[in-house]
Order: structure tokens, then sequence, then C-alpha cells
């Protein structure tokens, strides 16, 4: 099997496997409501303070609802044997690994992406924020997922579960929180998003690009 | 038998007499830089005009974050070692600095609280370098319990060398994103960069403290990695001549 | 003597940052030299356990 043939293999899998726990992806998605919910209720609900904050919020809710649905990638395939056998197989890895990102991410972070107007009405965002907002979401989220993917691996059958997923993911994730918020931020104070949306872009692209590989390494780690 | 030159030292069991020769070494220079560093820096330095004797402080906090850091290149150097050439004591090396470089990013941040206090008013400010050294200090702690939390060191060593050249390559763009974050909210929030500028004495006490924590990490580390090789050789013939 | 303590008034600041390096210098010290201990009782228990092979990790 070549490389493209891999990454449809895993990408059709692993969106059938979605379609099949839509209910799973439905909590993650609902968490994230949830979780920016919680803010106004914490704080002050003046709509100039949570407008201000509310890029900040929808992207740490981002964040964390991301956090949530990666054990998902690996663990269902670990517990069954058939990571294994992917592992094993004549294709290459980390095309295989490509596709189930791929589909994790449609699965998962794409419909996040699509909720996020609603968060600018729960904040009272203006509606250019609110599209920045979800191009920030649309570009940085497959940086999360990648980063999410390689945690994923490195802590496949290790003890400490979603904690230490977390606790490994989240600081790396810093650079693309910083980008995301602060475009919207950039751009209400006159300076423009554009510099923020390349640098995200960026990330995206190259976090595709070596994300595989640096996957399938950890991956194959967790066989030894 | 291990080859000629200087991988001769390149297994654990070869490596072991060695860095037992070198830790007293090292220590002692370390004791030593520190005596002369303090000497500079309390007895030689000037008072600095406006903020007083609280700026003494730099003369940890500064070789603090800096080792912090170069540490967790040396890992990261290490670490890539380790899966390149597949060598245990490279991982064993990488293992052995990480608790140290953790405890230095701790100092930076606990001297910059009470280096701040006094000079900006709050004992916590978000600029920069401090966030930075805030998130590098996590990166630490996530090797830490990745270590703990693989039972098997090999597949341990593996997974800590990954996610330590994983997060090499991030600490640059986090510090750059921390910077361009911080620049954005300028108004908000004080910088501790902003030193006070530095009179030769003041950065020579700075530089003779960070050779004395350079010289301090590396004594540490292989005290450590030799108990790190004890421990994961214990199976073999010659670490019981040693327990004698 | 005590002048030269007090800091010029930054006493708690300074002395604060270097007690908490030398804590935590002596905190490391002090878990190297424990953990040396037990890795040295480990080779000996291994010993009386189970004997000794040559194999590596």
């Amino acid at each position: 099997m070549n490389a493209g043939a891999a990454i449809l293999w895993g990408l059709r899998r692993d969106l059938a496997l979605a379609m099949r726990s839509r209910a799973e992806i439905a909590i993650v998605l609902v968490f994230f409501l949830l979780v920016t919910s919680l803010f106004p209720l914490g704080l002050d609900p003046d709509p100039v303070l949570l407008s201000k904050i509310a890029p900040g919020i929808a992207w740490v809710a981002a964040l964390l609802a991301s956090l949530l649905g990666l054990p998902r990638l690996f663990a269902g395939d670990h517990a069954d044997g058939s990571l294994e056998q992917i592992a094993l197989a004549a294709a290459p890895l980390p095309a295989l690994v490509a596709g189930k990102v791929l589909a994790h991410w449609v699965a998962t972070s794409l419909p996040l992406v699509l909720l996020a107007p609603l968060v600018g009405i729960q904040f009272g965002l203006e509606p250019v924020s609110t599209g920045i907002l979800v191009a920030t979401l649309l570009l940085g989220t497959p940086v999360l997922a990648w980063l999410g993917a390689i945690g994923a691996a490195l802590t496949l059958g290790a003890r400490g579960g979603a904690a230490l997923l977390a606790l490994l993911v989240l600081p790396l994730a810093v650079p693309v929180l910083v980008f995301g918020a602060g475009a919207v931020e950039s751009s209400r104070a006159g300076l423009g998003a554009q510099a923020h949306l390349s640098l995200l872009a960026a990330g995206a692209i190259l976090s595709t690009v070596f994300g595989p590989f640096v996957t399938a390494l950890a991956v194959r780690i967790s066989f030894e | 038998m291990a080859g000629s030159g200087f991988f001769r030292f390149s297994s654990p069991a070869s490596f072991f007499p060695l860095a037992g020769r070198l830790v007293p070494v090292f220590g002692w220079l370390a004791v030593l830089l520190t005596v002369v560093g303090l000497y500079i820096g309390f007895l030689v330095a000037p008072t600095d005009f406006q903020q007083g004797e609280s700026y003494r402080i730099i003369f940890i906090h500064v070789p603090a974050a800096w080792m912090a850091m170069f540490t967790y290149l040396v890992i990261a150097g290490w670490s890539a070692a380790s899966l390149v050439w597949n060598t245990r004591l490279s991982a064993m090396m990488a293992q052995a600095l990480v608790p140290t470089g953790a405890m230095f990013a701790f100092i930076s941040l606990w001297s910059g609280a009470f280096w701040g206090r006094p000079t900006w008013g709050t004992y916590w400010v978000w600029d920069a370098r401090l966030t930075s050294t805030l998130i590098l200090l996590f990166l630490y702690i996530g090797l830490m319990a990745l270590r703990s939390a693989i039972e098997d060191p090999r597949r341990a060593d593996r997974a800590c060398a990954v996610l330590a050249l994983v997060g090499s390559v991030n600490v640059p763009i986090i510090y750059f994103s921390v910077q361009w974050w911080n620049t954005l909210h300028q108004g908000a929030s004080v910088s501790l960069t902003a030193a006070p500028t530095m009179a030769a004495t003041m950065l020579a006490g700075m530089l003779v403290m960070s050779v004395a924590a350079w010289a301090y990490t590396i004594s540490a580390a292989l005290h450590r990695v030799r108990s790190i090789i004890l421990e994961r050789e214990a199976h073999a013939r010659w670490t019981r001549e040693v327990a004698r | 003597m005590i002048e030269w303590l007090s800091m010029g008034g930054y006493a708690y600041y300074v002395w604060m940052s270097y007690g908490m390096l030398a804590i935590a210098i002596a905190i490391e010290v002090f878990a190297l030299v424990a953990r040396r201990r037990r890795a040295l009782e480990q080779v000996e228990q291994y010993d009386e356990e189970t004997g000794f092979t040559e194999e590596a990790t």
C-alpha cells in the first residue's frame, strides 16, 4: 500500500469508527460549551469584560476539549491489539497515522470550530472578531491535534491517564493559544490579524508535515 | 569490550568510575566559584541606585534561569544521541539532568518573585522571561512525570527522549510567542528584564555564579547518573564490586 | 555585620531568595545521597535473590 492509499485507509476507517461513537464526540462538544459558560458565572458578566476576554476563554476551552477527545485516537486500537497490527503492516506507519489524525480532527475539532460562533454569541463578540476567532481555531486545531497525537502515543499504556496527557500537551500548546487568542485582540487594536493567522497557518503546515513521523516513532516506542 | 578513544566510555560500566572521579572535581569547582561569585556579588558590586540591596537577588535569579534553559538544551542533545545511536548511557545522562534543571527553573521563579515584590510591588509579573521559565518548569515536570509513568526503563528512555526533543523545538517558539504576547500587553505589566544598568562588577558576579551553577549541575548529574546506572545494571556482575 | 544582614531594609526578600536556594541544594544533595544508598541496596538485594547474569537492559 502506498502512502496516499494508507492515508485514505486510516481516514475512512477512523471516520467510520467515529460515526459509531457519535455520542462520545457530542459530549466533547458539550464540554466545550459548558466550560465557556462557566466563566461568566465565575466572573462579573459585564458585557464589556466578557467581550474582551472571549477569545482567550474560547481558546482555553478548545484546548481542554481537544484534550478530552485525545484518548480516543489510539486507546481503542491499542486495547484490542489492532494498533499493533497497524504498526506491523506493510503500509507506511506515518501515512496510516496521518489518516487517523485527520479523521480525528474532522470528527472532533471541525465541529468545535463550527460551534465557535455560539461562544461569540455567549460573550457578545462582534462579528468580525467572531470570524477571526473561527479562522484561528480552524488553523490552530490541527496543531493541537498533532501535539495531542504525539502525547497520546507517548502515554499509551502508561499510568497517569488523561492528567499526564494534559500535563505534557498543554505547555507545548501555549504558542497556539497565544497566537490564536492574540489574533482577535490584535485585530481589535487595529493592527490586523494577518501576522497571527500566518503564524498559525505555518504551524498547521509544519505540524502536519512532521507530526506523522514523530507520532509514528512514538507509536513504535510504545510497543517495545 | 567497548571500543577505543572517546567511545570506550560509552558503556555504563566503563563510564561509572570516570563519573565517580569527576563528581568531586566539579563539586569543589562549584563551591569555589560560588564563594568567589558571592564575594563579588555582596562585597564588591556596588549598591544599585534605584533598587538598593534587593537587586543582589539577580546573582542567583539570572544564573538559575540560564541554567534551566541551557540544561534543557543539553537534555535534548543527549536525547537526540540516545535515539540516533540507541545508546543507553545517553538516555541515562538525559534522565540524570532533569531534576537539577527543574530545580534551577523553580529557583529562577522563586527568586524572581522575591525580586519582583520590592521592585514592582507584586510577587508575580507576567513578563516574557518569567512566563517562559514557568512553562519550562512544566516541561521539566512533564519529563519527570512521563519517566515515572512508564514501567520499562528502555521504553521510558525513548519516550522521554521524544518528549524532550519535541519540547526543545517548542521552547524557542514558546519564548517567541510569549515575547509577542508580552509586548502586546506592554501597558499592563512591567518587565523584570529591565534590570539595573549593569556595572562591570555586577556582570562579573552573575557570570561567575553562572559558571558555578554549571559546575554544580555537572557534579549533581554525574552523581545521579551513577545511581541510575546501578539501578539499571543491578543484575550485572561488575556492580557487585561497587557495592562492597 | 547586622547592617549588612539587613540588606538596606530588603533583608526579607534577599534572604528568602538565597535561603530557598540553600534549601533546594540541600534537598537535592540529600536526595542524591539517598538515591545512591537505595541503588546500592538494590544491587545487594539482586545478588541475594536470584544470583546475577551478564545481560544488560
